[in-house]
């Protein structure tokens, strides 16, 4: 049924339609409206044979996830930025027990200094922890994106994390369609655990493993996320079918005939994106994008079919490596092991700094020219860096540089060196 | 005297039923014979472990989950922390545990447990109940935010914290249940004021009623008969509930393997651990000490309390402390009282 609803409600009635049994929750912006929303759900009962519960952080969030998935009860929580760091080691846990809890990560940067904005550090922070990571671009994908996780999740017995980004998609009311619950149930079977707790057939589960086995259970986390890279274009396939719409998949492709610059980005920037380069295809530019929908597995084998054509390609992320500079890029070079092509690093959006259609607009049409350097910032303030740089030589003790942009910013720029 | 007072380190035999009060199962009704008497034991825990020769640990925990196991007709799972007896019992590729078990993190197994629980409560299945156990690392430092939250919720789990003052398995350092002057990897007897602080404590027992949970016990491996009736009695009750049991740790205390019952024996005797029992935040029992001995007896056969006993005035001072600690919860708990009161 068509609504007009927040991406927070869109992703709470949709993960009821999928019947869950479980839901535990830990309230940090900007996922909050998401599971308020489940509790209500189950509250009013419109949620049935489901327990929500609130705990007191999501290291305690994920880790009843981790019990209540062991005991074979369909799981799902959502948590943002520092609480995903805040729960790392269970996050790692729940993929190295192979557990197919589903979890919301309603993308926001990481702290210090503390932002509640979006951007792609927290996700990027836990890429290697064996879950399933998934992009949505609209709160349509991100909603439909639910549906497909938890049948992923089960399909291989992993995790599956569905990352959304925060107040940009998680707060937006948007049109989305909600899916009936009899045509949810014909998509999504009932779960069947891989392995269960059960008194009648006693496992242990989480034991000791060492040298004599430890690289061989890492390697099949590998193979299951191998397995992934098959089944999450299968699950998109069989939801297309049975909804009618796309979403999900690998990689989304838009505009890529003949492009010989193409940019890569992921999550709702995409859209934003996709603009500017309608605008640039009618000046006669020949420019197109991927979108990552599954960032782990990460798609190389699809990503280097579309982009092996390209004269250069724009890795637009929302997050780098500190000290070293992208982390999607370094991921894309890789897939494009010996492609003669021209990959640039652009970090943008981080800590909810828009990124403008001029921005992207002046950005592409450098890298076209030949301008753009290897590892760009986009809309970088170059004179506030270069200023608290000189602090910073000026006096050992110059003081916590949050404090000294914020004042910066408060007396206009050159004024803040008196 | 009994035998006990006689006890000297090179005595090779011991019966221990003698002179402790401890009466037979023969003599006792059916119904009250302990869980490791009945030929329907159901051994949760099989021999083969790899725990250290008299770990208290290991004995507690078998006579804890197969009273428990009892209780709940066979339908129990397991959540363990991260320690010993997670290690010792599941060496890869073996296992000693006869029922469900789990095992996530250090410190996270309250909240794997109330996941559990959860679990069966959404399927109908509350009849499969749950128990989380840990050692006193996992229960009163890295996961006490989580039994915290377990019990606030009063999540129908059962907690069983097995207690032997420090992270052993890591290599005896020092935790919030190390008890004042311990020498332990991080706190050793150097300088000052040798082992570890005199700080407030972290009574987790104490802590637990403060949530006033439906139950709350403290055992200890020399009286295993009461241990198993406390885990009996605490799966009478649904919600939260917490059982703390004194092990002693052998390697780390620098104790004879023969000697674990003694040892215990003795903390109780002495007042520094007393055993009660709490419900809804209220004492409504405690075991009476018959026959109170100084903390000297107990603290003397430990290693970890060695440098108290060169006879300097830091020795003479500590010794004195902790027998007023002894001292406080003989009064706290009223375990001096005649002890006629508590014969059933």
């Amino acid at each position: 049924m068509l609504k007009q609803i927040e991406g927070s409600h869109a992703v709470a009635e949709t993960v009821a339609l999928c019947r869950p049994e479980v839901i535990c929750a830990y309230p940090i912006s900007p996922q909050t409206h998401i599971v308020e929303a489940c509790g209500e759900l189950v509250k009013s009962g419109q949620l049935e044979n489901c327990e929500f519960l609130n705990v007191e952080s999501e290291f305690a969030a994920l880790s009843v996830g981790i019990g209540s998935s062991a005991a074979g009860a369909r799981t799902y929580t959502a948590t943002a930025s520092q609480g995903l760091l805040f729960m790392a080691e269970a996050v790692y846990n729940a993929a190295g027990l192979g557990l197919p809890i589903v979890m919301t990560l309603a993308n926001r940067a990481i702290g210090a200094p503390i932002n509640i904005w979006n951007d792609h550090t927290d996700a990027m922070a836990m890429r290697d922890s064996g879950w399933i990571q998934l992009f949505a671009e609209t709160n349509q994908e991100a909603a439909d994106l639910h549906v497909q996780a938890f049948k992923i999740a089960e399909r291989l017995s992993c995790p599956v994390m569905v990352c959304m980004d925060g107040f940009i998609l998680t707060h937006a009311y948007e049109r989305v369609d909600i899916p009936d619950q009899a045509t949810v149930d014909a998509f999504l079977p009932p779960f069947e655990p891989r392995q269960v707790m059960d008194p009648a057939k006693p496992y242990s589960i989480g034991a000791m493993v060492g040298p004599e086995a430890f690289t061989e259970v890492r390697y099949l986390a590998h193979e299951k996320q191998l397995q992934a890279l098959e089944v999450i274009p299968e699950v998109a396939g069989e939801f297309q079918t049975v909804f009618g719409r796309e979403a999900g998949g690998l990689i989304h492709e838009y505009r890529l005939e003949d492009a010989e610059t193409i940019v890569v980005t992921m999550g709702s920037v995409a859209g934003t994106v996709k603009d500017v380069v309608d605008t640039m295809r009618e000046a006669g530019v020949a420019i197109g994008v991927v979108s990552i929908c599954s960032f782990r597995p990460f798609p190389s084998a699809a990503l280097r079919r579309v982009l092996s054509g390209a004269q250069r390609i724009l890795v637009l992320e929302k997050g780098f490596a500190v000290g070293f500079g992208g982390i999607v890029a370094t991921n894309v070079r890789m897939a494009l092991q010996g492609v003669d092509t021209h990959v640039h690093t652009v970090i943008a959006g981080l800590g909810g700094r828009s990124i403008t259609q001029p921005s992207l607009h002046g950005l592409f049409a450098s890298a076209i020219a030949g301008e753009l350097e290897d590892l760009h910032f986009l809309d970088l303030n170059r004179e506030m860096v270069e200023r608290e740089l000189a602090r910073q030589r000026e006096s050992i003790t110059s003081g916590p540089i949050a404090e000294n942009l914020i004042r910066d910013i408060a007396r206009g720029g050159d004024a803040a060196r008196a | 005297m009994s035998q006990i007072d006689e006890f000297t380190p090179e005595q090779k035999v011991k019966f221990y039923q003698k002179g402790t009060f401890t009466v037979g199962n023969r003599l006792v009704d059916p119904e009250n014979r302990g869980v490791q008497a009945s030929m329907d034991r159901s051994n949760a825990i099989t021999s083969g472990h790899r725990a250290c020769q008299g770990c208290g640990e290991a004995l507690g925990a078998r006579y804890a989950i197969d009273a428990a196991m009892r209780a709940a007709n066979g339908k129990l799972m397991a959540v363990n922390a991260t320690g010993c007896l997670e290690v010792f019992t599941t060496p890869y590729p073996e296992t000693s545990w006869q029922i469900p078990w789990l095992h996530s993190l250090f410190g996270n197994a309250p909240a794997v447990a109330t996941g559990v629980a959860a679990a069966m409560r959404a399927k109908g299945r509350e009849d499969t109940r749950v128990v989380a156990q840990g050692g006193d690392g996992s229960t009163v430092d890295i996961g006490f935010g989580c039994l915290s939250g377990m019990f606030e919720r009063n999540d129908d789990v059962l907690y069983i914290c097995y207690d032997n003052e420090a992270y052993m398995n890591t290599g005896v350092q020092r935790s919030g249940a190390t008890p004042p002057t311990a020498r332990t990897a991080t706190t050793m007897p150097l300088g000052d004021s040798p082992g570890n602080v005199f700080g407030t404590g972290k009574n987790l027992p104490l802590i637990a009623m403060a949530h006033r949970i439906p139950y709350v016990a403290t055992a200890a491996v020399s009286d295993l008969h009461d241990l198993e009736r406390k885990v009996t009695k605490a799966m009478e009750y649904r919600g939260a509930r917490y059982i703390h049991i004194y092990v002693p740790c052998p390697l780390g205390w620098g104790t004879k393997s023969a000697d674990t019952i003694h040892i215990s024996r003795l903390v109780t005797r002495c007042g520094l651990f007393p055993l009660f029992e709490a419900e809804g935040g209220r004492v409504t029992a405690s075991v009476p000490i018959r026959q109170q001995v100084p903390v000297e007896e107990y603290l003397k056969p430990q290693r970890r309390f060695a440098h108290l006993f060169k006879g300097d005035e830091y020795g003479r001072q500590s010794i004195a402390r902790l027998q007023a600690m002894a001292d406080e919860n003989i009064r706290q708990f009223n375990l001096l009282r005649e002890h006629e009161e508590t014969l059933p």
